[in-house]
């Protein structure tokens, strides 16, 4: 070691070597962080999982007041045909008392169609009411029985700690009994 | 430095070592020029979506792409609805629907190319017991690549006196054992191509292959032209690299 | 039970390090640790075997994520990888010609060591710790190889598992108790991945073991002289870590050149046919890094010879430490080594020509006659030579040319390989 220790007192200087030093290095951390991002971004979803898929899903066995669950992207999707009266009372809630305020219009597209993903917005359980024999809250929607959140009829969030309303899906109708989802 | 080079060369030829194995054929493949070839190589689209013609209407009567989805075609040239059309040629079975009972349907852009049998065994039934192989990476599957399938449609002849053949057999002459139970397949004028190139056997071989080559391996283009980066990259930090040590090493008596 | 360490530093990180004393360990085998100043390009194959290890396990661990090991889905998720992961084929490509790169650069490593004799006393357990590093590469190798399941995979582990048929008596009750069934199935395909993904992290700690016998006497060097002062080293840092990266990128030219322009030279055509169960390639071949010794298999005409001749011919690695008797290190100073040495690296390169040729004609007695030359080379060659050979007068240190005893043969002259 000890003929190394003369560093810096011959070749081209200190300045000059110090660039090549740090132009080495900067080009080097390039290089590292270019390498990482194909780490990374494969965990993002596949081109195979981003292809949307579409779901068509038959309405005509849906009576009025009831639902269907259908799946769609690997989530469960509510699919209920309101009565008049649920129609109402979805119209006729004041928008400033809403934790989340959307008017009804602005969540369905047929007046007697209510269709949302029914994935609790709070911590992602499945709110209960789509079946006959579930409750459906205290304001005759969905209640969600992990923390006990309540859902209208328009799906949107009344009581309890879920912040947003139930997420409306993109979808069509290809005619009067048929919905395309996605 | 010497050293190097011993280690280098001793490299190279342990590489080349496995070359061999690779050639297994006896009649030798003749060669043909690709767009597709060399460090920048492109699939021309043209060429490969005629090729996609000649594989809707001759290859896929009997071979399925099971992993080649119409949603790549997109990769092709192809718009978002001419795509769905292509795909809406195939016919799919899904299900089970809510009677629990499977359905055909046409093909959305999401699923595979379809194999037009619904099982291996069927596939074999129905051709004198040889199954013919899903094509979505063919290209990569045989010794000789593109060159060798282009080679193989084009290759039948009429078989030597003393060949004995059973029916159902053609004699080829890149195929290993020349006894093939693909008839031939293309003839000039079997498809009529949609922008009026004339359709002869070696036409359509070139096309359906580049096609083939495509779905075999569809990321080709994204992969060379980021190799050139990465190449040019590492070339540069590399020679940083050997003046950065030239620098470090300048002090150290030999 | 408190040890009277000190730290040598000041502020937050004596803080630290005094807690935790990797600093100052790091510091000592990283920066510090002292190595001999004349050491050549072949000893880069060292470092860049750990970094090649390193792509391999992080490659392997984001495929793994995309991967099913099951024989009706392990195909198709391999071309889901190939065609739908973001970067999927960039990925698969790295860590399929990984591989050989990886194969490339430990045996190149491993004939510099036998070149300079590197596994010579005191340095025997570092050798022996290599062996098992490469016999552990192998079987990951191997098993990764399975699990693509195409034809090559399905056929080469059948052959290569059926090798344990050979056993005497139990031969048959090891290859069932090795697939889990009455051939090579799902359960063979499962235990495969789980072993492959294992493997790899026993390399890593079999690595580290490396590395402690490798410094606890240092980097053997051209001469093959121990060190005999500060005049014949230079700390690692920075002389060493920018050798060791401008090594690291000529690798990684290379390596690239292969992923993006020629990603399936290395590997066979016959690997992207999915497994079939009743039809055997014309031509089964293992991958290129074990060809010498499928030939050194093929070579013997009998079953179990053949077999127990393929182990032999790595394990015979370990008593070479033993077998070479000669007291002159470096292969520099040892005129007739040389020669019988650089024939060996030929004789490996033909055994793997032989290897990839189907075993008929004229390749049968070249692979045995290669076959022979290995093994005697190891076992009749070197330890005659250790009592034989005049090696070349030694110079007196790494710095200092003058030769020893002007002209003397070393062999006689004063134990060479010890410390001054």
């Amino acid at each position: 070691m000890a003929n190394t220790a003369n560093t810096g007192q011959k070749g081209g200087g200190s300045s000059r070597r110090d660039f090549l030093y740090l132009a080495t290095g900067a080009v080097g951390a390039v290089g590292v962080g270019a390498a990482a991002w194909p780490f990374i971004d494969q965990m993002n979803p596949s081109a195979a999982v981003l292809a949307l898929s579409t779901t068509e899903v038959d309405l005509s066995p849906i009576s009025a007041g009831m639902g269907i669950t259908a799946m769609w992207r690997s989530k469960p999707v509510f699919l209920r045909k309101r009565t008049q009266a649920e129609i109402e009372q979805a119209r006729s809630v004041d928008l400033s008392a809403l934790p989340d305020p959307q008017p009804d219009k602005a969540r369905v597209k047929q007046p007697q169609w209510l269709v949302v993903i029914g994935i609790c917005t709070h911590l992602g359980c499945i709110p209960l009411g789509n079946k006959p024999s579930e409750p459906r809250g205290d304001y005759g929607g969905w209640f969600c029985p992990c923390h006990g959140s309540h859902y209208d009829t328009s799906g949107r969030i009344r009581k309890g700690p879920a912040p947003t309303n139930l997420e409306v899906p993109t979808y069509e109708f290809v005619n009067d009994t048929t919905v395309k989802l996605g | 430095m010497k050293k190097l080079f011993a280690a280098l060369a001793m490299a190279a030829t342990m590489g080349l070592a496995s070359g061999p194995a690779h050639a297994a054929e006896a009649t030798p493949i003749p060669e043909h020029t690709w767009q597709f070839e060399g460090i920048f190589g492109t699939f021309n689209r043209a060429s490969a979506q005629r090729g996609l013609q000649v594989y809707n209407q001759v290859c896929s009567s009997c071979h399925g792409m099971k992993y080649v989805a119409f949603r790549t075609l997109k990769d092709l040239g192809y718009s978002e609805d001419q795509v769905e059309a292509i795909a809406a040629q195939y016919t799919v079975t899904a299900g089970p629907n809510d009677q629990g009972e499977m359905y055909q349907r046409p093909a959305e852009p999401t699923d595979t190319f379809p194999s037009p049998y619904a099982n291996r065994q069927v596939a074999m039934n129905a051709n004198n017991g040889v199954y013919p192989p899903d094509l979505s990476v063919i290209t990569n599957a045989r010794p000789g690549g593109a060159e060798y399938i282009r080679a193989l449609l084009i290759g039948y002849k009429e078989p030597p006196a003393d060949a004995n053949m059973s029916p159902g057999q053609y004699w080829n002459k890149y195929f290993p054992g020349h006894k093939i139970a693909m008839p031939q397949m293309l003839v000039d004028g079997a498809v009529d191509y949609q922008d009026g190139t004339q359709a002869t056997a070696s036409q359509m071989a070139h096309d359906v292959t580049t096609f083939l080559h495509w779905a075999s391996n569809p990321h080709m283009e994204e992969r060379k032209r980021m190799g050139i980066k990465v190449i040019l990259f590492l070339i540069v930090l590399t020679g940083l690299l050997y003046a950065v040590q030239r620098k470090v090493w300048s002090d150290v008596k030999k | 039970m408190a040890s009277d360490y000190q730290t040598p530093y000041k502020g937050v990180l004596g803080w630290l390090d005094d807690r935790l004393p990797v600093i100052n360990f790091a510091d000592q085998h990283l920066r510090f640790y002292p190595t001999p100043k004349n050491l050549t390009y072949a000893w880069n194959f060292g470092s860049l075997a750990g970094i090649a290890l390193v792509i391999m396990i992080v490659t392997g661990i984001v495929l793994a994520m995309h991967y099913t090991p099951h024989t009706e889905y392990a195909f198709a998720s391999i071309q889901k990888i190939m065609r739908d992961v973001n970067y999927g084929w960039l990925l698969r490509y790295i860590h399929m010609n990984g591989a050989s790169f990886f194969f490339i650069v430990v045996y190149i490593h491993i004939f510099r060591g036998l070149y300079y004799g590197s596994y010579k006393q005191p340095r025997e357990v570092l050798w022996g710790l290599g062996v098992i590093i490469l016999l552990l590469m192998m079987a990951t190798a191997f098993m990764g190889y399975t699990l693509p399941w195409g034809q090559m995979s399905f056929w080469g582990a059948t052959v290569i598992t059926n090798l344990f048929s050979a056993v005497p008596v139990f031969g048959d009750e090891i290859t069932r108790w090795l697939w889990g069934g009455f051939a090579v199935g799902n359960p063979t395909l499962q235990r495969f991945f789980s072993l492959h993904y294992l493997l790899p992290f026993l390399i890593v700690g079999a690595v580290m073991l490396h590395l402690v016998a490798l410094h606890r006497y240092g980097s053997n060097n051209p001469t093959g002289i121990e060190p005999k002062g500060k005049q014949d080293q230079v700390p690692f840092h920075p002389y060493y870590t920018v050798k060791d990266l401008f090594g690291l990128g000529v690798f990684l030219i290379a390596l690239s050149l292969f992923v993006f322009y020629a990603p399936n030279y290395l590997g066979h055509a016959d690997n992207y046919i999915p497994a079939d169960p009743l039809v055997t390639p014309a031509h089964i071949v293992p991958e290129w890094y074990f060809l010498p010794f499928y030939a050194i298999l093929r070579a013997i005409p009998d079953k179990l010879g053949g077999v127990i001749a393929m182990f032999a011919s790595v394990l015979v690695l370990f008593v070479l430490p033993w077998l070479d008797r000669s007291r002159v290190r470096s292969g520099k100073y040892r005129p007739i080594f040389k020669q019988f040495y650089w024939l060996l690296v030929l004789d490996v390169l033909v055994l793997g020509y032989v290897g990839a040729m189907p075993a008929e004609g004229i390749w049968i007695p070249i692979g045995r006659v290669a076959t022979a030359y290995y093994f005697a080379y190891f076992l009749v060659i070197l330890p005659l030579l250790g009592v034989f050979e005049r090696p070349k007068p030694l110079p007196n240190s790494i710095s200092d040319p003058v030769i020893k005893g002007g002209g003397q043969p070393a062999g006689a002259a004063a134990k060479p390989m010890e410390k001054a």
